[in-house]
């Protein structure tokens, strides 16, 4: 029927409309959402750092943190970062095979990462901290544990998008997709560099 | 109809093809987020000093900005996107930095 | 243009055959949902006009519900040892009245005018995110719903809208009541968040060619600041609800005085959310009246640029005064001296858009429709609610004035007599447009005028209660409180309680103003233009078409629907009228685009919404009922993620030859 013929058509010659400021708006979102998620990680930095200097009983930072092992984690994460804009990159190539290596990697990075942290948490509960011991202990865990979420959450962004890569599922600009995610991945790196140091590397 | 609808790319995927860094230049930039990473742990080894603080911030911040530069594209990509992220984050850092300064945050010791 | 959420480019080089996508029948993912007429389609609908009525309708009714708690409160405070409330009760009551009406009325309205106008007003045919919005919607809907369930499951939220710690914690606040106002209003804060990002990029990446951002309506330009607002303020009352949330049903310590715990800390997250949310919720109306002054003063807005960048100035400086909300809480003379310094310096872009809205009517050919008397009365009780909002910043002053009544009026005058009364000047003004009739004007002068007088007899003595020495939140009040003399604490009591229920039968006419509008006089419909207004939500029809335009305007002035009717003579300055709003429509629809498609309707917002109170009542109730919940999302998002970008029944082909008869059609889904 032509008139189904005409809407195959029309399915067919979608583009990407032209925005006002020429800007994708799903990479403008994006980076709207990652500064307003500035804010929620400030709220909660600022709350350990308020709370750090006045811990009375339970284990204190200094002879609980274990630096060198939180900064070999610190690095798998920032080479996390690294294979993420490799797989950017391939994406951007059109390149599938590499781009699903790359994420495949850049998750299991974040995977071990992830593993890192829980074994770590579970050491500091072990030596008595716990999240309702001490303020130290709630401001830590609720910092890095949300954190940690939103690692996870990458992680699953990252799988997902491997599994429908595989099965030809991404709608529109592929590449932008990947990008998106990266981006994403890359705050949450950044916002652990800003943990490491001001968290674990600076005492109180 | 489907002629009129031109084939029409964002303005963002193609400065990201040709302002973008290629493979070798984002390894080198990890090198040296490593070696960065490496100094901060040696403050936990070696002592400082008085540079101890602003060693650490510093690296802190130069790590920030590379990844956010270079790794999330933002100094290649139009100003709009770094207006955005940044007003967030200067925000953040003047708010929180506000509260913790009514706690007499910045007046303690180191 | 077109609108495609997700446009397909790779498809579009291969040409005929989709190679990018395969088709949605595989693996038992929904196909999208076709259109129907029935109710079904205000659930899976993207629509940014059927979810601006669903939030409209929505908020309305919350705001009744708001409204019944104040006259309980009223009720119980009119006579001295009233018996309506106890103790208890009467916490419950003014914490849940403030918080309906801050986060489930006011916010929502405003979305309600904002979801339903800004891609009008700029020349649009939706928002960026269509299925991102009709989520916000849902968890509005389902938040509040999840919050006000409360008073069926073990009372309502107890602590006060600002739920200051340590007073929230389990000991003092044992009910689950601020268990269901902490995730409640998370599951609204998603809404707000999501909604902030979409209108952010609908206004800045999706205007009619032409339309720079200096020649946007101003109404645009106040939701535009007031969502980088919520966008930056949501996170940190997220933070602070969170830890409440850990304190509560995990036993954290962050408000825990003896692990060492400030109270402070909740305070200060609390007010740097709260301090820009009170600018959230007056910028729109701020708007409101900035559009129907100028159609009603048949004069353009005074000073448009200087009043797009107050907004924005408030906008800025409303971050730096948040402290002004805690003086007598023991901060310290330094930071209360800076904080009051801030606070006086917000008055300035505030008192700047006074200026503009009278210089705009001085001069002008003044017409008193209900919009117009509306809008008017919010220029009176706002100045008189900033006034006293000025001997709050004075810090000194304040440490009398905080925590009694003096306060209560201060932001009842700016919240009701400001915001509120701006949203009601929208109602009338926008009514035909989204409706098709005008509401009755004889009506609204009755509606209008019992709130001005209700309001202004309920809050106005409250200025003198407060200097009288009535505290906030007291119970009840007993003769021997109530001091010496006629005009004491009781009499003003007395009148303002009887002033509620003058307030509360002025807001009834307006709900008669509806029902006779619609179902009893059902007088001729609207014209497109029955205002003759000024700008692009009124270059439609009434109610607009599903798409909105027929052909997307090209834009070359501010206030391009008056420039197109009018001209300006050079020599005399007088202005003529050139063309009539009909001969404008069919002008811009002699050509109308092809083949517009619209963004597809959507299971998947109202499901993955539908999860979040299930979260909710897990953390409450039952764990594993949060586990259900968790799983739902990750499900619903999966679904949402793999769905087809499109439904083939959403092309619409306008008629080749625009005939703009001025009434709406039926959209006619092909294929």
């Amino acid at each position: 029927m032509a008139e189904s013929a005409i809407v195959r058509d029309h399915g067919v010659s979608h583009v990407a409309h032209a925005s006002s400021t020429g800007l994708s708006n799903n990479k403008m979102g994006m980076w709207m959402f990652l500064g307003s998620e500035c804010l929620l990680f400030g709220g909660l930095i600022s709350t350990y750092m308020l709370y750090r200097g006045r811990v009375s009983s339970g284990p204190q930072p200094n002879n609980i943190f274990d630096i060198p092992f939180t900064s070999v984690s610190s690095f798998v994460l920032l080479m996390s970062s690294l294979t993420m804009v490799l797989a950017v990159s391939s994406a951007q190539r059109k390149d599938d095979r590499n781009t699903n290596l790359w994420l495949t990697i850049t998750a299991l990075l974040g995977a071990s990462f992830v593993g890192g942290q829980v074994y770590e948490f579970t050491s500091f509960y072990r030596e008595g901290l716990g999240f309702t011991t001490s303020l130290f202990g709630s401001s830590f865990y609720a910092l890095t544990g949300f954190h940690g979420v939103h690692v996870s959450v990458g992680i699953i962004m990252l799988m997902a998008l491997v599994g429908m890569n595989r099965n030809n599922r991404i709608p529109g600009d592929k590449a932008e997709v990947v990008e998106l995610i990266g981006l994403y991945w890359h705050f949450v790196d950044i916002i652990w560099i800003i943990i490491f140091t001001l968290v674990y590397l600076i005492p109180s | 109809m489907s002629s009129a609808t031109t084939h029409v790319e964002t303005t963002e995927s193609h400065e990201a093809e040709h302002h973008g860094l290629s493979d070798k230049q984002y390894i080198v930039i990890a090198l040296i987020l490593a070696a960065l990473t490496a100094i901060e742990v040696s403050t936990y080894y070696v002592d400082f000093g008085p540079f101890f603080m602003p060693t650490l911030l510093i690296l802190m911040t130069i790590k920030f900005v590379t990844v956010v530069s270079y790794f999330m594209h933002l100094k290649f990509d139009n100003k709009i996107f770094s207006y955005l992220f940044y007003a967030g984050l200067l925000l953040a850092i003047a708010v929180y930095c506000g509260f913790l300064a009514t706690f007499k945050f910045f007046l303690k010791q180191g | 243009m077109t609108i495609i959420e997700r446009p397909s480019t790779e498809v579009a080089i291969a040409g005929a055959v989709p190679v990018g996508v395969k088709p949605s029948e595989a693996l038992g993912v929904f196909k999208r949902p076709a259109a129907s007429s029935s109710w079904r389609d205000w659930v899976v609908t993207v629509d940014h006009k059927k979810l601006g009525i669903m939030y409209g309708v929505a908020a309305f009714v919350f705001f009744l519900i708001g409204g019944v708690e104040a006259l309980f409160i009223r009720l119980q405070l009119i006579a001295p040892d009233g018996k309506v409330l106890n103790a208890d009760q009467y916490n419950q009551m003014f914490t849940m009245h403030a918080t309906t009406m801050v986060f489930l009325f006011v916010m929502p309205m405003a979305a309600a005018f904002a979801n339903y106008f800004i891609p009008l007003q700029i020349g649009a045919r939706d928002v960026a995110f269509p299925r991102i919005n009709a989520f916000g919607f849902w968890c509005f809907l389902f938040g509040g719903l999840f919050l006000n369930s409360s008073w069926f499951l073990g009372g309502g939220a107890d602590g006060g809208w600002f739920m200051y710690a340590p007073n929230s914690s389990t000991l003092f606040s044992p009910s689950h009541g601020v268990d269901f106002w902490t995730m409640g209003l998370q599951i609204t804060g998603i809404a707000s968040l999501t909604g902030a990002i979409n209108l952010i990029v609908t206004i800045l990446n999706m205007r009619a060619p032409g339309m720079k951002m200096m020649r946007m309506p101003i109404f645009t330009w106040m939701v535009l600041v007031t969502q980088f607002l919520l966008l930056f303020a949501i996170p940190v009352i997220t933070v602070a609800l969170f830890l409440l949330t850990f304190q509560r049903s995990f036993d954290a310590t962050f408000f825990d005085v003896a692990s060492g715990a400030d109270p402070l800390l909740w305070q200060h997250l609390f007010w740097i959310f709260g301090h820009p949310e009170v600018y959230i919720l007056i910028l729109p109306s701020f708007g409101i009246v900035s559009e129907v002054i100028p159609v009603f003063s048949k004069k353009p807005l005074f000073g448009y640029p200087i009043v797009a960048m107050s907004g924005a100035a408030i906008g800025f400086v409303g971050w730096g005064v948040w402290a002004h909300h805690m003086f007598a809480s023991g901060l310290g003379p330094v930071s209360v001296t800076v904080f009051s310094m801030s606070t006086m310096a917000i008055a300035v872009p505030t008192g700047v858009k006074i200026v503009n809205w009278v210089m705009t009517m001085w001069g002008g050919k003044l017409t008193f429709a209900v919009p117009m008397m509306f809008a008017i009365a919010l220029v009176v009780q706002f100045t008189i609610g900033g006034l006293s909002g000025v001997t709050h910043a004075v810090a000194p002053s304040d440490t009398q004035q905080t925590d009694t009544y003096y306060i209560v009026a201060h932001f009842h005058y700016v919240l009701f007599g400001g915001a509120v009364f701006g949203l009601f000047a929208g109602f009338y003004y926008w009514w035909p447009k989204i409706f098709g009739r005008k509401l009755s004007e004889s009506i609204g002068k009755w509606n209008f005028w019992l709130m001005v007088v209700g309001m202004n007899m309920t809050f106005g003595p409250m200025h003198i209660l407060g200097l009288q020495g009535q505290p906030r939140r007291m119970f009840v009040w007993t003769k021997a409180r109530a001091g010496e003399g006629f005009f004491n604490f009781g009499f003003w009591n007395r009148v303002s309680s009887i002033g509620s229920f003058i307030l509360g039968i002025g807001i009834l006419f307006f709900i008669i103003n509806i029902f006779y509008t619609h179902k009893i006089k059902k007088g001729a419909l609207a014209s497109n233009d029955p205002w003759d207004a000024r700008t692009l939500e009124w270059m439609t029809d009434c109610p607009p078409k599903e798409h909105n335009f027929d052909v997307i305007p090209q834009i070359s002035h501010l206030d391009e629907f008056f420039h197109r009717k009018y001209e300006q003579n050079s020599a005399t300055h007088s202005v003529s009228q050139v063309h009539s709003a009909e001969e404008v429509m069919a002008e811009l629809n002699a050509h109308p685009d092809e083949h517009i498609h619209m963004p597809s309707r959507s299971y998947w917002p109202i499901l993955l919404a539908l999860a979040l109170p299930v979260i909710g009542y897990g953390v409450i109730f039952n764990r594993m009922l949060l586990a259900v919940g968790v799983a739902m999302v990750l499900l619903t998002m999966f679904g949402w993620a793999m769905e087809p970008a499109t439904s083939p029944d959403e092309d619409f082909d306008p008629p080749a030859s625009g005939n703009g008869d001025g009434h709406t059609k039926e959209l006619v889904p092909h294929g």
